[in-house]
């Protein structure tokens, strides 16, 4: 079969999002809007301690005083804070104990994400804890997971649980005021995932969250905040899909990760939001901020896959503040029709011999446009610092666009940078030379775009490198085989 | 009084200096309203985010200096590339001085911006050309525009080519106590022309100085323009260099900037490529010392399919100096199969040393190779062991492998005596003498 470039574009175009579906549970949702009370209605709702209470009320003031950022490559119409309802659970709440308890409803539509939680604990080895419009409702391999002294939990239980350990950390990387979104996330943030590992424990599963955006108007503002206390070691996966819909809706996450001395942090994203239809019209819009404080011999390392969103918004960042500490990023972005993409890393060099990697991979489609932007700084002490960053770009057809905006800046002089970029497209020849080995054009575009992102792929746990290919493959399909 | 509005109040008396019915009076007036509205650029501006001009801008600088400040010859000879003969034209203060300059019209026309303003002969190319590729946007170019009186103007009709090259010294001789000059100049290369610049900006005294030049380069087809761009003022001068490049087709400018003195230096280099199968370069070579700070921005705006474009710039970084490189390319897209090159190096050989550097793709067409390659570093210890071990002291040593790194950036000088004259400025810069040229 003869098939070009041409007709996969068409098929890539008329590809409708596989996801799209909408499940009808009783919610219990707050008016529209945001004030005060609105964000302390929110905390009592979670029935947190008044220092919480507190602080998100300090967020939230410093997130009226703000201004929405608008140095991105990208272009959205901004949504309307005030026409968002900032709170959504779903109904039945009960704490379940195995998965006959769990809303038939809901395992439905798990499971026509792919994901059977009974397929995943038992094959994978994964705990995984399902936040369905912010709430938690299923928490598996607690108990396996308690044994190691490790907490695995949702946020909101961590408060009330171990109150010492979140006010310590909670806004430590990033502060309530470190940006808009940061602000707007640490004023109204529903629920999201909180793991803490001991000194010198290994965690024995990969630990996983699946997020879901659900209520229609809903803004989903997740906080995530992983603790990896000396010597511990974990790996945690992060994936999402959402709902077709047409208005556009907002996620403002924040992710923190502390990883103490001699500790490793492993991150790991797959991220596949409504990107709006052929047209551009619905998306989700996602601007995260995400960032590691390494502490000495620390290492976090970022692996994320970026197929979905309207407008995405996101730089995964590495404080490597102790000395000999390492940071990792390792992207792939992709966008087809109106999707937008605006998304990098910063590695902020201050202890010594400290080394970061910075691999991104974008790959633009339809009308997209694709930008990686970054920030390597050494600082005047950091001996010895090294970087590598590489960021390469693949265009398919002649209507989306690449961009690079790497920042590099440099104060100490025994420091090593190495920036690289390549754009360009597949190359006839490459197709040529696998048509002349009967390799058929769908499948040669396939294996060069593998071939591309294999760097990327490699990082990602065994589990989640079959569910990124998937998602490639609905993101191109067609030039992914 | 704040510059801005010292300028700004001062455009007034300076329009009534020249001529009012001047066809450029518009563009002028234009000009300064721009600068009014948007002031000196702060480091609130992405572009301005490395260097800020406040310091300068607290400066009482002069800006009508006075007409009568000769010099004579033998205490500037260093300063001119004496070993060739070329056309000079030079200015002191931002005054042409015609003893020490050598224009023509045979053939070609290498003058004067004022009489091209001013000459009925000129009207045309100057309705045509001025103020055509120079930004409108931009407050500096404004300013530059606003004020724009003296400069050099070169013509190079249809197939010609200058015999010698061609120098544009600007001379400020401290007779101010701060002196302000915006140089305009206008670069013509008629189709199939080829001609040869070298400009040079040298401050005689301690006294401060600050250069706003703003450069028009038109490069019609098939022309081969090459500019270089000898920065190597003492530590009170400080230039704003903006220049823009129109090509044509088939056309090949090189731009070649050495910076190496200076208090401030800020180079603004902008190619528009107009055509098809253009050929844009730009190298540089920068060293700096003490508390310098120089800040490359190039854009290389590829518009039309099956061109190239090429970028290395080498940085050796000293003492307390600061290094900015930002280069720029934008591939639109129609620009087929543009092949667009950047690479930028620089070595830090102190503490107090810093680069900030930014190589930035905008790619909007598919089937093009762009590729940008950046590195900060150190001299490598081994191969300076090597060259140790094999008697070369450890300073000289430094500077060969200084050289070494700099020379890529040296080979495509097509001028030898200007080559040389540059090794020397680079061993005098690195403090060493090898006794051989490289």
């Amino acid at each position: 079969m003869a098939y070009t470039e041409e007709e996969l574009k068409k098929e890539l175009e008329t590809k409708e999002y596989e996801y799209g579906f909408y499940t009808d549970i009783e919610s219990d949702t707050f008016p529209n809007g945001l004030s005060e009370e609105i964000v302390v209605a929110i905390s009592k709702k979670k029935e947190e301690p008044e220092w919480m209470t507190e602080w998100r009320l300090e967020a939230y003031r410093t997130w009226v005083q703000m201004e929405e950022p608008e140095w991105a490559n990208v272009n959205y119409e901004k949504p309307d804070f005030q026409a968002i309802s900032y709170y959504s659970a779903p109904n039945k709440k009960p704490k379940y104990n195995s998965l006959d308890e769990v809303d038939p409803e809901l395992l439905d539509t798990f499971k026509k994400l792919g994901i059977s939680l009974d397929e995943q604990k038992k094959l994978a080895g994964v705990a995984v804890d399902i936040v369905m419009d912010s709430v938690s409702v299923a928490t598996t391999f607690k108990k396996t997971l308690a044994e190691k002294g490790i907490i695995f939990c949702s946020i909101s239980e961590a408060i009330k649980e171990h109150p010492e350990l979140v006010k310590k950390y909670i806004g430590s990387i990033v502060p309530q005021k470190d940006n808009f979104y940061a602000a707007l996330n640490s004023a109204v943030f529903s629920d999201g995932s909180f793991c803490y590992i001991p000194k010198g424990v290994r965690c024995p599963m990969e630990l996983s969250t699946y997020f879901r955006i659900n209520q229609a108007g809903t803004g989903q503002f997740e906080r995530t905040l992983v603790i990896a206390d000396e010597g511990s070691y974990v790996s945690y996966l992060e994936g999402c899909t959402a709902p077709s819909r047409d208005e556009n809706q907002l996620h403002a996450a924040v992710v923190e990760l502390i990883a103490l001395d001699d500790a490793e942090i492993k991150y790991s994203t797959v991220q596949n939001w409504f990107p709006g239809n052929k047209e551009g019209k619905g998306g989700v819009f996602n601007f995260v901020t995400k960032r590691g404080l390494c502490e000495k011999n620390a290492k976090i390392s970022w692996t994320q896959v970026e197929t979905g969103s309207a407008v995405t918004w996101k730089y995964p960042s590495c404080v490597l503040k102790g000395n000999n500490s390492i940071g990792e990023f390792y992207s792939i972005a992709v966008t087809n029709n109106f999707q937008q993409a605006d998304t990098g890393t910063k590695m902020i060099h201050i202890g010594k011999n400290t080394k970061s990697t910075i691999i991104s991979k974008g790959i633009s489609a339809g009308k997209s446009q694709n930008s990686y932007r970054g920030l390597v700084q050494v600082n005047s002490k950091a001996e010895n610092a090294r970087n590598f960053s590489q960021c390469d770009s693949l265009l398919m057809g002649n209507e989306c666009g690449a961009h690079t905006f790497p920042y590099i800046e440099a104060k100490n002089k025994s420091a090593q940078i190495e920036h690289e970029a390549t754009t360009s497209k597949i190359g006839e020849d490459q197709i040529f030379y696998c048509n002349q080995r009967g390799i058929d054009t769908e499948k040669a575009i396939a294996l060069i775009v593998n071939g591309f992102s294999k760097e990327v792929l490699n990082k990602l746990p065994m589990e989640f490198a079959v569910e990124a290919q998937k998602l490639l493959e609905i993101s191109l399909e067609g030039s992914v085989g | 009084m704040e510059l801005k509005d010292k300028l700004v109040s001062s455009f007034m008396a300076f329009e009534n200096t020249v001529d009012l019915d001047s066809p450029i009076h518009e563009i002028r007036s234009e000009a300064i309203k721009n600068f009014e509205n948007k002031g000196f650029p702060t480091k609130k501006d992405e572009a301005w985010k490395y260097t800020s001009l406040n310091s300068l801008r607290k400066i009482d600088f002069s800006i009508f200096p006075k007409a009568d400040n000769a010099i004579e010859y033998k205490d500037v000879k260093k300063y001119f590339l004496h070993e060739i003969d070329t056309y000079k034209i030079v200015f002191i203060d931002g005054i042409y001085s015609s003893f020490l300059s050598e224009t023509t019209h045979d053939g070609v026309d290498v003058c004067l911006m004022s009489s091209a303003l001013t000459k009925p002969m000129y009207k045309q190319i100057i309705e045509l050309y001025f103020n055509k590729v120079a930004s409108k946007d931009e407050s500096l170019t404004s300013l530059n525009t606003a004020f724009s009186r003296e400069g050099a103007y070169i013509y190079i009709p249809k197939g010609k080519m200058p015999k010698k090259p061609i120098e544009i010294i600007n001379f400020a001789t401290g007779n101010e106590a701060s002196l302000m000059i915006q140089p305009r100049n206008l670069v013509i290369a008629e189709e199939n022309a080829e001609l040869q610049i070298i400009e040079r900006h040298q401050s005689l005294t301690s006294n401060a100085v600050l250069t706003n030049s703003v450069t028009e380069i038109f490069a019609a087809k098939d022309a081969i323009v090459d500019y270089y761009k000898v920065q190597n003022d003492n530590a009170d001068a400080s230039l704003i260099d903006n220049t823009y490049i129109d090509q044509k087709g088939n056309s090949a400018v090189k731009v070649h900037t050495f910076s190496f003195g200076g208090k401030l230096i800020r180079n603004n280099l902008n190619f528009f490529q107009n055509g098809e199968h253009i050929d844009s370069t730009m190298k540089g070579v920068t060293i700096l010392g003490e508390k310098q700070h120089v800040d490359h921005h190039t854009l290389v705006h590829h518009i039309e399919p099956n061109c190239e474009s090429h970028q290395d710039y080498k940085g050796i970084y000293g003492e307390k100096s600061t290094g900015v490189f930002n280069g720029k390319i934008i591939v639109e897209k129609l620009a087929q199969k543009t092949n667009a090159f950047q690479q930028n190096n620089n070595i830090l050989i102190s503490d107090k040393a810093s680069i900030n550097t930014k190589p930035q793709l905008e790619i909007f067409a598919d089937d093009v190779k762009c590729s940008h390659g950046c590195t900060i570093g150190q001299l490598d210890e081994d191969a300076l062991f090597y060259l140790q071990s094999r008697g070369i002291p450890k300073k000289e040593a430094r500077a060969l492998l200084m050289y070494a790194f700099a020379n890529n950036v040296l080979e495509s000088v097509r001028i030898p005596e200007l080559k040389t004259r540059i090794n020397k400025l680079i061993a005098k810069k690195l403090g060493v003498n090898l006794g051989f040229d490289l």
